[in-house]
């Protein structure tokens, strides 16, 4: 500003108005993509609050403890009765079963991957993993099913196969957020453990994993938000049931996600006109109820996981 | 068993064994079983893979080799083959998958940019973590949300494509002019997948955009770029193969998806590019899960039959994504 007053010429003022304005027509331009931008958001809400609110509000009629303590079992027809507990109990253990399958074989394997991996069997376990990451839940029940069909022979479904399935599914994303995780850790403390005469598991052990602990918490949670949630596969590994089965090596185990759909699937009930004890819509009532709690424990895994890295994530700092 | 040594060699042995010793604990005992375990698992991850394949083919081989299959299972049309039902099978699979990519890809660029240039940063990253949210809701209730609450509220909008779009195969309607009431047709179920697969392409994009030289970025507004010309001519062409890939990821996903297929499209066997009809296409993965619990030995082997060449094809399409990703690498300077 100050440097006008000094130059020679002060430019014209259609000539500031030309260098300080932008032409018309890319001003024009400019505003219609940031309105399609903004309305590309707006576009992408839609259906997250729709489907939030849908959940939440058709959901909540049934959703009591009524409902999360009770199964199936002798309820036929529009009856005001039957609950989500089997499927609950059925998903927490399959999940668990997964879990324990899953976890030990990802961070191992990430380890060796960060610690020890070098030459073309690091390469093609890189790849195949990525390869992993892209495989159909359905082929991946279908494997487990193929699986356990040749090996144990016909009556084979039980939640043990389901498991094994949603392990091929959990395991690469177990394998690539440790991964990033080791990755993270700084170089300098690995050597001052070397340094002090530390043999390389232990320092891996007590010093890489400890380091890295928060962070590979908080990637196994989210792995395991993903594959409970999963549908496909369990329908055709375990199958489904009206009862109670808390033995996951032997026969059908009912599931949330699968109880959704099959509560969907009953479709709406013929009720007999003057029938007030019968519910025409009960099965769709119960599977928003079921699609509630499936949300709830996703979110609360979600929220845990995130509350370990914040709590832990301090101490990796230091 | 030292000390006579020493005593015969003084000036050689105090070398050697300390050598030695150290030589020996860098790998040893647990140490050495530690990596043995490690490299074990590495290849697990291999055997795993293979077996995924070789089971698959095992399962699959009776269908695969029966000369006479229609005879046997009740969906495959008399006198056909699995060829018949398989072809129609992949191509449904594709046409959803493309459709809904169609769908989703222009609405995901833009919140990406929206995330990495519009919003305050402050509460991009908060954006980012409710869109990640849409990545964590179970597809099975994306399934029951589309059939029970979207689908009756798309059905005047896919009337209106028919009556004033009705000339372009895609939206042609029914015999009668119409589109199909309840509309559990595939327009309905890729919009229910466009939003599923919405999350993955933005989080890779956003990346993508988010790593742009800052240097460019304002050698573009220097030269009195306004920001949309600056994302033209800095952000997207930096971002092209980023976003390329992405939306090759989302197309992996989008032609496993099983569930939410299975709950809105109402099934047919056609080559048919009727996107507002009901009963004309049909996924692979829905086909599955539609038929596995009810199918017999060989009619099990052939729908593992049509789930090999589901693998094959995704299989196909993420490693054309990994390839676009490793070529940016080659080239990018930003890593």
């Amino acid at each position: 500003m100050a440097t006008l007053d000094t130059a020679p010429a002060t430019p014209s003022s259609a000539l500031r108005d030309v260098l300080s304005q932008v032409d018309p027509k890319r001003r024009r331009k400019d505003r219609v993509m940031q309105v399609l931008v903004y309305g590309a958001f707006v576009l992408a809400m839609i259906p997250l609050v729709s489907l939030v609110w849908s959940v939440i509000s058709k959901g909540i009629g049934r959703f009591d403890l009524y409902f999360l303590t009770h199964s199936m079992r002798n309820v036929y027809g529009g009856m005001d009765a039957g609950g989500v507990y089997h499927a609950l109990l059925g998903t927490i253990l399959i999940t668990l079963l997964t879990a324990v399958i899953s976890v030990p074989i990802g961070i191992v394997t990430a380890v060796y991957l960060v610690e020890y991996g070098k030459g073309s069997l690091a390469r093609a376990v890189t790849f195949f993993v990525d390869v992993m990451t892209g495989i159909p839940s359905i082929v991946a029940g279908l494997f487990a099913f193929s699986l356990f069909y040749l090996v144990v022979g016909p009556q084979s479904k039980s939640g043990l196969v389901g498991a094994v399935a949603l392990s091929v599914l959990m395991i690469p994303v177990v394998i690539r957020s440790t991964e990033e995780m080791l990755r993270l850790v700084p170089n300098e403390l690995r050597e001052a453990s070397y340094a002090l005469g530390v043999s390389k598991w232990l320092t891996i052990i007590r010093v890489v994993l400890r380091t890295a602990v928060a962070g590979i918490t908080t990637g196994v949670m989210i792995a395991v938000s993903r594959v409970i949630g999963e549908t496909a596969p369990l329908l055709i590994t375990v199958g489904a049931t009206d009862s109670i089965n808390d033995d996951v090596f032997h026969g059908n185990m009912m599931t949330l996600p699968v109880y959704v759909y099959r509560q969907y699937a009953a479709g709406l009930v013929p009720c007999a006109p003057g029938d007030d004890a019968c519910i025409p819509t009960i099965n769709y009532d119960r599977a928003w109820s079921a699609a509630l709690v499936l949300i709830l424990v996703v979110m609360l895994l979600n929220l845990v996981a995130r509350g370990v890295s914040r709590w832990f994530a301090p101490k990796t700092r230091a | 068993m030292a000390s006579p040594a020493t005593a015969m060699t003084p000036p050689v042995t105090p070398d050697p064994p300390p050598r030695r010793r150290r030589s020996r604990t860098t790998d040893r005992g647990l140490d050495r079983a530690f990596r043995y375990l490690a490299v074990g698992s590495g290849m697990l991850i291999l055997a795993t893979l293979a077996s995924v394949a070789i089971f698959l083919v095992l399962e699959a081989l009776p269908a695969l080799t029966h000369d006479d299959l229609a005879s046997e299972i009740a969906w495959i049309p008399e006198g056909g083959n699995l060829g018949d039902v398989v072809g129609p099978l992949i191509f449904g699979t594709i046409l959803a998958a493309i459709v809904s990519l169609g769908l989703a890809v222009p609405v995901a660029v833009g919140i990406a940019l929206f995330i990495s240039h519009y919003a305050p940063r402050r509460m991009a990253s908060a954006l980012g973590y409710v869109v990640d949210l849409l990545a964590a809701i179970p597809s099975v209730v994306f399934g029951l949300w589309g059939v029970l609450v979207l689908a009756p509220k798309v059905q005047p909008v896919w009337q209106f494509l028919v009556d004033y779009f009705g000339w372009i195969p895609l939206f042609a309607g029914d015999e009668h002019g119409n589109a199909s009431n309840p509309p559990r047709v595939l327009m309905t179920t890729a919009l229910v997948l466009a939003v599923m697969i919405l999350p993955i392409i933005t989080a890779v994009s956003r990346e993508v955009f988010l790593q742009t030289p800052r240097l460019h970025e304002e050698a573009a507004l220097a030269l009195g770029a306004t920001r949309w010309e600056l994302i033209r001519m800095a952000v997207l062409p930096f971002g092209r193969s980023g976003v390329t890939s992405a939306a090759m990821l989302g197309l992996g996903r989008a032609l496993g998806e099983t569930m939410a297929v299975l709950m809105i499209l109402s099934p047919g066997f056609l080559y048919s590019f009727k996107l507002l009809v009901a009963s004309q296409q049909q996924t692979i993965a829905a086909n599955i899960a539609a038929k596995f619990n009810d199918a017999d030995d060989i009619g099990r082997s052939a729908l593992i039959a049509t789930g090999l060449a589901l693998f094959v094809i995704t299989l196909l399409v993420n490693l054309g994504a990994r390839a676009i990703v490793a070529r940016r690498k080659d080239f990018s300077g930003a890593n």
